[in-house]
């Protein structure tokens, strides 16, 4: 395994964990651009962006793109999240240069108004899709109940509204200041051959001009509140609780992720055992989210709605009882086990090691290979976890809950 | 990569497949058993799902939390699920804790505490994760559709029923286990970093003494045309429709897949192109190939605004009939280059093969290759995919929509 990285003249990155050996390759372009970097009045457009990508460039139709991806065989997809945009496609190594000829030149998408019109309703049958899904629509809730006026309150679809209201010129001016190369980063995983890579990007990138881009960082103003949100339809209540954690950058980040797990993780954790295990609620997890200025240690509920009350202080009293009841050897010893086992199985695909060098480079110019990324579950001690549980007890926190009728939160 | 299938079989009749991957660290397994929702009696729809859980709490010499800590202590990723004909049980873990962890399944398998204190438990699990259901409209779409299209034995959901669920008992989970968790026309798939000799003599002494025979085969699977609505108070309208075609052990299985992979695989797939991309109808549209037993259906779904609904249907509908029309062999073309990726790439997971050769043993009684696959599907052509278009084309439909209104549908009863 060996790490390349490389910048070119124009700014944009290329880093890769380079496996001879392995049977495929993935390749993807990381925009490091999201939700939190739209304004209100384009909520959503990243990834209504992230649409019209395919729909395109100036040499080949929505239809041929399509056609192309197929006729390599490759795997391929897109997503948006808050802080980044990624296009990938796992291919066979021979076919490389198709692969990154087809990436680049989606970069550079027509955007053509057509298109546009007719994704735009696709984009809206995703939101109501979500819409019917009522987890979704607590999930979305709680990020703006936490961040308030924070940049991360963005919704990563937008709202109807302003997918309804977005123009194709928005679109465009917003593409030309986050696609600058400068802001994009192509990661590759497997059976990659590393010269050919830079080379041919660097002739098919040379008309392409950096551009100074700015991303708002601030953490957010921290405070605590309550909401009830009632959805008929729905027949289960969902329960979500946002307080702070460390962010993408923050060492600390490694304890809270054990701390999840022993407290948390969907199977054998103190919660499991409290709720899951004993038929009291469908799931009840605890888990972290990283962002680049903050991060969040959540907590999720799902259960009948009449149960939710008594299930919530089962969870408070396990998430305050670190005191009485302290984090033992044998737990962060199955969790450290939990973590790096399922990073030394999901790395033998390399589509998996894609993200988890994109995501490393992208947030932290930083590339980790796999053992030194299991190390770092391995260095947390007892101490340090059994500290971070003590201090959840003083956390501000913001709970969000969806159920059919009002009433069943207190 | 030279592909080897490694046999063996037990005296006991459990039959033992292996294939070694020596280029991975890790090792996978998945034991197939013939106890499906097919087997359980009238009124006990949940039984084989609440045995499987049970079985896992508490068995041998570990408890139920003691068999938890076991299998995180060694890094495993497990899975077990029921469907119509199988209960399965899938580990994965590094290729060194191979042993021990086969350990732990041989105890669940072969001596389950089955206590009565977890029974309750284990109910308001099952209880609540039924209703959980009601919550995702696209996937209790499909449960209803099972049910409508393959009746109340083989349409049964893994999840059971309320009132099957409330009226199980003990000694019934007792007895399912005991009738159809059996070493007889059982498979055990491994695939991996392992050496076969020595992992032959390790599931010797851990399944050697496993007994039981074989229990007789279910019966046929027919499948029902039909349509039906439920009423819900959506945004969108969830469409699950379905029709007849040729199931994975029939000779033709590839023409039929073959169809449905320009109907839905890929982003310039027939549905995708006509009903998403050039008329925006949908954000998820798909149809995919079905298979229980002797009873083949391609199964569909699309999700739109109630208001677009029908013209999502038909259009949809219109799009499944115009195969008959021809084939493009630019679709062939792209079809037989994904076939050929997707069949390198399985050789990454120990756990996507152990899975297939047991999928594969139980359904067609052997283990075709990657070569033979390959070869399958190299020889298809534009013409013989049309022509089995026209000998077997879409009838049988089944339809059901969960949303504010019903759709008109014609093709229910016309073939």
């Amino acid at each position: 395994m060996q790490f390349r990285h490389e910048i070119l003249d124009n700014g944009l990155e290329i880093v890769a964990e380079i496996n001879p050996d392995a049977f495929s390759q993935s390749l993807g372009y990381f925009v490091r651009t999201g939700s939190r970097d739209e304004v209100p009045e384009i909520a959503g457009v990243s990834h209504f962006l992230e649409h019209m990508v395919f729909k395109g460039t100036p040499t080949r139709s929505s239809l041929d793109v399509n056609r192309m991806l197929d006729d390599l065989g490759s795997q391929s997809n897109a997503y948006t999240s808050e802080e980044q945009t990624v296009y990938y496609m796992s291919v066979l190594p021979e076919h490389q240069l198709s692969a990154l000829d087809l990436l680049t030149d989606l970069m550079r998408p027509t955007l053509r108004r057509e298109d546009f019109d007719t994704e735009k309703q696709v984009i809206l049958e995703e939101i109501a899709m979500y819409d019917d899904q009522p987890p979704y629509g607590a999930m979305e809730r709680a990020m703006e109940e936490y961040f308030g006026d924070h940049p991360l309150a963005t919704r990563v679809l937008g709202t109807r509204q302003t997918v309804s209201d977005l123009t194709a010129e928005a679109m465009r001016a917003y593409h030309e200041q986050r696609y600058a190369p400068n802001n994009l980063c192509l990661v590759a995983a497997g059976a990659v051959d590393f010269d050919a890579l830079v080379k041919e990007t660097a002739v098919r990138t040379r008309l392409w001009t950096s551009v100074q881009t700015h991303r708002k960082r601030q953490p957010p103003v921290l405070r605590s509140s309550s909401v009830e949100l009632v959805h008929p339809p729905a027949t289960q209540q969902y329960t979500l609780e946002f307080s702070p954690g460390p962010g993408i950058q923050d060492p600390q980040r490694y304890v809270n992720r054990i701390l999840a797990s022993i407290l948390g993780d969907d199977s054998g954790s103190r919660l499991f055992w409290e709720l899951t295990d004993k038929g009291l609620a469908d799931l009840a997890v605890t888990y972290t989210s990283e962002f680049e200025d903050c991060g969040i240690f959540g907590i999720y509920l799902a259960c009948a709605p009449e149960q939710q009350n008594e299930n919530w202080e089962r969870i408070q009293f396990v998430l305050a009882d670190a005191k009485a009841n302290p984090i033992t050897e044998r737990e962060l010893e199955l969790a450290k086990n939990k973590v790096r086992s399922g990073m030394i199985l999901a790395s033998e695909r390399p589509s998996n090691r894609l993200f988890s060098v994109g995501n490393g480079w992208l947030t932290r110019r930083k590339y980790e290979s796999v053992r030194e990324a299991t190390e770092n579950y391995q260095r947390v001690s007892l101490e340090q976890v059994q500290s971070a549980f003590e201090q959840l007890a003083q956390r501000p926190r913001v709970r969000v809950s969806v159920g059919p009728e009002s009433g069943n939160t207190h | 990569m030279q592909q080897k299938l490694l046999q063996h079989r037990l005296a006991n009749g459990l039959v033992i497949l292996g294939e070694r991957m020596p280029w991975l660290e890790s090792a996978a397994f998945t034991m197939m058993l013939p106890g499906g929702t097919c087997r359980e009696p009238a009124g006990r729809e949940g039984l084989a799902g609440l045995t499987l859980e049970l079985s896992q709490r508490g068995a041998g010499a570990l408890s139920s939390r003691e068999i938890v800590e076991r299998l995180d202590f060694l890094g495993v990723e497990r899975s077990s699920h029921v469907s119509s004909f199988h209960t399965t049980m899938s580990m994965a873990s590094m290729a060194s804790v191979l042993e021990p962890t086969l350990e732990v399944a041989a105890s669940i398998l072969q001596s389950p505490h089955f206590p009565e204190s977890e029974l309750e438990e284990a109910r308001q699990s099952a209880l609540l994760e039924l209703a959980s259901i009601d919550d995702d409209p696209a996937q209790k779409c499909f449960k209803e559709l099972k049910q409508l299209r393959f009746g109340d034995v083989f349409g049964r959901s893994a999840l059971g029923s309320l009132e099957g669920l409330e009226s199980v008992e003990l000694d019934e989970c007792v007895r399912f286990h005991a009738d159809f968790c059996r070493p007889g026309g059982a498979v055990l798939a491994l695939a991996g970093n392992f050496d076969w000799d020595r992992l032959l003599s390790a599931i010797e002494s851990l399944f050697g003494a496993w007994s039981g025979s074989p229990s007789p085969e279910p019966g046929p699977v027919v499948s029902k045309p039909g349509v039906s609505h439920l009423q819900h108070d959506s945004q969108q309208t969830h469409i699950a429709l379905a029709y007849d075609s040729v199931p994975y052990c029939d000779p033709e299985y590839y023409r039929g897949r073959g169809i449905v992979s320009i109907l839905s695989d890929g982003m310039s797939s027939r549905l995708f192109t006509e009903v998403r991309e050039k008329r925006g109808l949908v954000y998820a549209v798909s149809a995919s190939s079905h298979s229980l037993k002797n009873c083949g259906s391609v199964l569909c779904y699309a999700g739109t605004t109630s208001n677009r609904a029908q013209e999502t249907l038909e259009v949809t509908v219109d799009t499944i009939r115009a195969v008959s029309q021809g084939i493009d062999p630019d679709e062939l073309s792209r079809l037989k280059s994904r076939v050929q990726t997707s069949l390198v790439m399985e050789q990454e997971s120990s756990a996507a093969r152990s899975s297939q050769i047991a999928y594969d043993w139980m359904t067609l009684g052997r283990v075709p290759s990657r070569q033979e696959v390959l070869q399958e599907i190299h020889a298809l052509t534009c013409e013989s995919l049309v022509q089995h278009f026209h000998s077997h084309p879409p009838r049988g439909w089944t339809l059901v929509t969960i949303g504010p209104e019903a759709l008109e549908f014609s093709h229910a009863v016309s073939p």
